[in-house]
């Protein structure tokens, strides 16, 4: 089964309106040449799930500075300035997500889990609105799953079927968000046969994988 | 003399055990790793997701794919190793981390640390902040003592809050200053500081050590 296709084919699915997760932390680890083609395609009003909004020329500040979300669902925005720009003057809803609880929500969002109680945020604005569950003696906040219609993932060596291999600190929110969506595109470095990536390095197993692209194309 | 950053992480670097893990935040903190004793073996932990953190690299040995949590290039020791976000944020909720060290805009006699918005004119948000705070054992936080005379030790905060309740000492160039259930324990005073100095620069009231000395 090969799921290497073409860019193009590839983001045909995403549409104005939609949600979707891209990977990466301050780019490191993002599909840059699935966000190159999203800002030739134009598509707009779209809600991003993603640790940050990189810099103006790099990961998802691409497409921040393209104007194509509506809602952001972050970590951080501190080193684009454009994203806050657009956030004082009512262009952008920002929606801060102590990071730790954006790796969990994905994570609970790709796998069946109605959510995660967690410590942190407890006593700050965070806590505003959710629910303050007592286990054993200690508060934790609920915070629940996030999922994305589509999810944009990077791969240092994926093989045909989609079996990831990540380098370096490329990994970041990239396994989670390959769970957590119901289309997932991979952009690889490198696209290799199946059987050519040793199986004991498999970082995120290819089922969850709907097409590839990159490599050499 | 050293310049009040330098004071501050010099000092910072005296806190840190053998054989602890530590993460260390963007800007002052990172400082810190420079000057570790030879025979103290500390491994550093990066919140994007690496345990190994090593010094900067020079021009040849940068490597695009290998950055920290403030998207800097950096260097990854032998035995160090990566993983994805939320391992990482295992390791720092689930008491793995020993000790952070953070900067912070105020802290409070409560242990409160506001450092991650001004309603209205900086929102860069908490990226990782929160969960160290309330993961890490050792809470640590290392700035300069006032703001352009401003005190930014307070009765309580004013700004919106990372955390509640959780830093354990204040570092600064004039002091260090453990937060108790008493309040605030000034132990140590910087370099040519005095307690005037420091009270002077400082909202909260502060209680005196009995074994008051210079670091």
């Amino acid at each position: 089964m090969n799921k290497t296709v073409t860019i193009e084919q590839a983001i045909s699915k995403i549409q104005d309106g939609m949600t979707v997760m891209i990977g990466g932390f301050l780019g490191n680890g993002s599909p840059e040449r699935l966000i190159d083609k999203l800002v030739e395609k134009g598509v707009k009003d779209l809600t991003l799930i993603c640790n940050d909004t990189a810099f103006p020329d790099k990961g998802t500040g691409k497409m921040i500075t393209a104007k194509q979300f509506k809602k952001i669902i972050v970590s951080h925005i501190g080193t684009n300035a454009e994203t806050g720009r657009q956030m004082n003057a009512g262009e952008l809803e920002v929606d801060l997500v102590p990071q730790g609880t954006l790796a969990e929500r994905v994570r609970c969002g790709g796998s069946g889990l109605g959510g995660v109680l967690t410590p942190t945020g407890i006593g700050t604005e965070v806590e505003e609105g959710k629910q303050k569950i007592n286990v054993n003696g200690k508060d934790y906040l609920l915070e629940v799953p996030l999922r994305a219609d589509v999810a944009l993932v990077y791969g240092s060596v994926v093989d045909t079927f989609g079996n990831i291999k990540y380098t370096y600190t490329q990994r970041n929110f990239n396994p989670m968000m390959a769970m957590a969506a119901d289309y997932v595109i991979c952009e690889a470095d490198t696209i290799v046969e199946v059987g050519d990536l040793d199986q004991n390095e498999v970082m995120t197993p290819g089922i969850f994988i709907d097409c590839i692209v990159g490599g050499a194309q | 003399m050293d310049d009040p950053k330098t004071i501050i992480a010099k000092r910072v670097a005296q806190e840190l055990k053998n054989g602890s893990v530590v993460n260390l935040g963007i800007g002052l903190p990172t400082m810190v790793a420079n000057y570790i004793p030879e025979d103290v073996h500390v491994t550093f932990q990066s919140e994007n997701g690496m345990l190994g953190l090593g010094p900067t690299p020079d021009k040849e040995h940068e490597n695009p794919l290998l950055t920290n949590a403030g998207g800097m290039m950096v260097t990854c020791l032998t035995g160090g190793c990566y993983f994805d976000s939320c391992m990482s944020f295992s390791i720092i909720r689930g008491g793995h981390v020993d000790a952070t060290v953070l900067g912070a805009l105020q802290v409070d006699r409560y242990g409160n640390l506001a450092n991650w918005k001004v309603p209205g004119k900086l929102v860069p948000g908490m990226g990782g902040a929160m969960d160290l705070v309330v993961g890490a054992r050792n809470v640590i936080v290392a700035m300069i003592h006032a703001q352009k005379g401003e005190p930014k030790i307070l009765n309580e905060c004013t700004l919106p809050l990372t955390a509640k309740a959780q830093v354990n000492r204040i570092i600064t160039e004039l002091a260090v200053i453990d937060v108790t259930p008493e309040g605030l324990v000034l132990r140590e005073l910087g370099p040519n500081a005095t307690v005037e100095d420091v009270q002077k620069a400082t909202e909260a009231p502060l209680i005196i050590s009995e074994d008051l000395k210079h670091f």
